[in-house]
């Protein structure tokens, strides 16, 4: 991401401190990560410290400080998909990718990460993909489902 | 559209919405709530929309896309005005029929309506489905008749009339009188009188006051703010605008989860809709007041749904707790006087206004007034949205509304209030659902999750998942919390790995009551609710994983083991042939046997093994029988032994 984006991203929300989450909010969104030439620049231009901008961008969950992968695995851990058996979903992603939780694996194909309630509790336990939500899933058919990602 | 200056030019202007919408036009309204979309509603959306225009009516039939229609178990959901013919999981491939029967030619398609599951009847129309019509839908009723994107839409269904009342008509004293009145209580957990927080708030002599939406909702398994910011986002923003005006704030924010970007998305347009309309800015319909509001993202961040945490991250800081001897109602947001109110709690002001207190208090108990929505997730057969009077018992809102356990099984316990609630089980489902009753009973309200188990659910691993969950979401601030919480998951993870000693229970309870004493905020003092009602009601589960290393749930996977049934496998190879792990040994006419040594656990021979046979069996606390001699594994069919 280069610098003149971020600067325009910054002066979207007029240089404003208190905006600080806001633009890490839509930098992550569009780069889908944080660089730290871009954390830079926003402590420069907001004239926060540096290490406050990395309290924020480790305290909240959403903020990711290394290259994510090309495709997001998120899934869902809330109360109703844990009862349905989404721990077992998981075990079948780690298994089939090969990372963990907030890990990414080596050729960038994929990211992998827990999240507590989509809130399409109807559909347990859920799996999405890229944001595309794959409901009633089973261990058995989590290879289905990744096999046709590349 | 130029600004509407006074009560009287905004019901000029219903008027004449009112007069515009032809009443017997057919209006298709079709569920888009995160549920819905999940389940494919935006593709029938489109297909609705070519299959009308293939047909030639484009333009004769509307097609409106609502918010959250609630019963999300049937979605996507299809409603077809005027008649109100309910269809559920509509796929786009019943979209041709749908427009060329129900439209055109009034007939009923029977295989897309509720049917229901004990009788067999067929059964057309909303109010008559026992999901719905046991419920009172004061608040998320609207959903359904709205498109969330559109403001006139809200006005025609008699939309902001609570606000020129509240603004032109009333006193900001009089707004707040009406409020507590009312007797309306947080929705967000705690319960705290609403009207009691905005006085105090109204008193404090700072001149500079906000108030504040609180859309963080971070309990897993609760939905039920973001289906209401996403179906019906007016009614929120009007409810703060009249908060303001009786607290005496000129600014709201908003704080929604990234999570929900379509929370996200439909607030913004709200807000963008009614400061076009003059319901936000400068001298709000002639009255003098002035009103703006902002939206902040939530990074997500459990503890920031906790008030002075969520302050502290509109500040842009890290969204931690501080100690709360002085109320953030006299010193919140920037040391200013800060009003901050639930999503379900804003949505009620509105109605309050529009009918009074005394109509409010007519719904709900003695100390909980109104109504109060509801995720009903979990192993129940109606998963959805619910809203009913308080006080309505468990077991019609499990039973009657819910629909019951799905496959027939077992109720356990119901989990309200999030990880800050606790776990009911049968002999409390009499029990009425109200802020009192639930605290007695050792549980809470929260915002609303309401999660059914049933036999097949082990109430210890609940109670480590909370925990566990709570554990990742601690900020870490005060000692209590952080350390803890660690050392209670961490006894309750070696009780369902079979490593639980002889006073495991009695550390725990040790634990719990220190994290409840000494914690500085809510999320450590309630956080040993799900482990202490779980251990209160099921206290058995608990000794059969330490003494017995056995789980009566056959959940645990350290306490199980897989084992076919020689008597019934009919080596099918289905299990040995999805078997991720390679562990079942048998081919063609050969009784499968799994090894033990390879078996990962993950339960999908279980899963696949055709009914029929049932031959794969669950067991816990008892040793796997032996595998039977491979000499005796070949299966001998009568027809093979005739054609041998």
């Amino acid at each position: 991401m280069d610098r003149k984006r971020v600067e325009e991203i910054i002066d979207k929300h007029d240089g404003d401190p208190s905006a600080l989450i806001q633009i890490l909010l839509e930098i992550q969104s569009e780069n889908r990560w944080l660089p730290k030439e871009a954390l830079e620049t926003i402590s420069e231009r907001l004239q926060i410290p540096l290490n406050r901008i990395q309290h924020v961008a480790t305290f909240y969950k959403a903020f990711s400080l290394v290259p994510k992968g090309r495709h997001e695995i998120h899934i869902c851990m809330g109360t109703a998909c844990h009862v349905r058996g989404a721990p077992r979903i998981l075990e079948a992603v780690e298994n089939y990718t090969g990372i963990s939780p907030g890990e990414t694996d080596l050729d960038l194909k994929f990211s992998l990460e827990t999240v507590n309630c989509l809130g399409c509790c109807a559909l347990g336990p859920v799996m999405e993909i890229d944001g595309k939500s794959y409901g009633r899933m089973t261990p058995s058919k989590v290879a289905e489902v990744l096999e046709d990602f590349d | 559209m130029p600004r509407i200056n006074s009560p009287a030019e905004l019901e000029e202007y219903r008027k004449e919405l009112l007069s515009k919408t032809a009443s017997d036009k057919p209006t298709i309204a079709i569920c888009s709530g995160t549920g819905c979309n999940a389940s494919g509603s935006n593709e029938v959306a489109a297909t609705l929309e070519e299959e009308l225009e293939k047909q030639g009516l484009s333009g004769h039939v509307e097609i409106r896309r609502t918010g959250c229609h609630g019963f999300c178990e049937r979605g996507p959901i299809v409603v077809i005005h005027p008649e109100g013919i309910c269809y559920f999981q509509v796929e786009p491939k019943d979209v041709p029929e749908i427009v060329s029967k129900t439209i055109k030619d009034k007939e009923i398609i029977e295989r897309l309506v509720y049917t229901d599951p004990i009788t067999g009847e067929k059964i057309f129309y909303e109010s008559e489905i026992p999901f719905y019509k046991n419920q009172v839908r004061l608040l998320l009723g609207s959903n359904a008749k709205i498109d969330p994107k559109s403001i006139d839409d809200y006005l025609a269904i008699g939309g902001y009339s609570a606000l020129p009342k509240a603004l032109v008509q009333m006193t900001p004293e009089q707004v707040l009188e009406e409020v507590k009145k009312s007797n309306l209580r947080g929705r967000g957990g705690g319960g705290f009188p609403t009207g009691r927080k905005w006085e105090e708030s109204r008193k404090s002599p700072d001149p500079i006051k906000y108030v504040i939406v609180n859309a963080d909702e971070g309990d897993p398994g609760a939905y039920m703010d973001r289906s209401l910011l996403e179906g019906n986002p007016h009614s929120v923003l009007e409810g703060l605008i009249i908060g303001g005006y009786a607290v005496g704030a000129h600014e709201g924010f908003i704080y929604v989860r990234q999570e929900y970007p379509l929370a996200v998305e439909n607030v913004n347009l709200a807000i963008r809709m009614a400061e076009e309309y003059g319901f936000l800015g400068k001298d709000i319909l002639g009255s003098g007041f002035d009103f703006t509001v902002k939206v902040h993202q939530g990074a997500g961040a459990f503890v920031s749904g906790e008030s002075s945490a969520l302050m502290t991250a509109i500040e842009g800081r890290v969204g931690e707790p501080r100690p709360k001897y002085i109320h953030t109602a006299v010193k919140g947001l920037w040391g200013k006087p800060s009003v901050l109110n639930n999503v379900e709690t804003w949505a009620n002001v509105p109605l309050i206004i529009n009918n009074g207190a005394e109509w409010f208090a007519q719904y709900g108990t003695e100390g909980s007034k109104g109504t109060k929505s509801f995720s009903l997730v979990g192993k129940i057969n109606n998963t959805g949205l619910v809203e009913v009077p308080m006080g309505m018992p468990l077991k019609d809102i499990i039973f009657k509304i819910g629909g019951g356990i799905r496959g027939g099984k077992k109720f356990k316990a119901v989990q309200t209030g999030g990880p800050s609630g606790g776990c009911l089980p049968d002999e409390l489902l009499d029990l009425g659902v109200d802020f009192d009753e639930l605290t007695k009973a050792g549980s809470m309200m929260g915002s609303g999750g309401m999660i059914v188990m049933d036999e097949d659910t082990c109430m210890v691993d609940v109670a480590r998942y909370f925990i566990e969950f709570l554990t990742d979401e601690s900020c870490g601030k005060c000692v209590p919390c952080r350390e803890g919480m660690r050392q209670m998951l961490k006894i309750l993870t070696d009780i369902t790995k079979g490593k639980g000693k002889e006073g495991d229970i009695e550390r725990l309870e040790e634990l719990a009551e220190v994290l409840s004493e000494a914690s500085l905020c809510a999320l450590g003092r309630s956080a040993p609710n799900p482990f202490l009602t779980t251990l209160r009601y099921f206290r058995d589960e608990y000794e059969a994983h330490i003494k017995e290393k056995r789980c009566p749930a056959l959940s645990c996977k350290e306490l199980i083991a897989y084992y076919i049934d020689p008597e019934k496998c009919q080596a099918c190879m289905i299990c040995s042939r999805k078997c991720p792990a390679g562990a079942i040994v048998g081919g063609k006419n050969q009784i499968h046997v799994i090894d033990q040594e390879k078996c990962t656990k993950c339960g999908t021979c279980y899963e696949v093994c055709p009914p029929r046979f049932k031959a794969v069996k669950k067991i816990s606390g008892e040793p796997v029988p032996e595998p039977i001699p491979e000499e005796a594994r070949t299966i001998v069919r009568k027809r093979s032994k005739k054609n041998g």
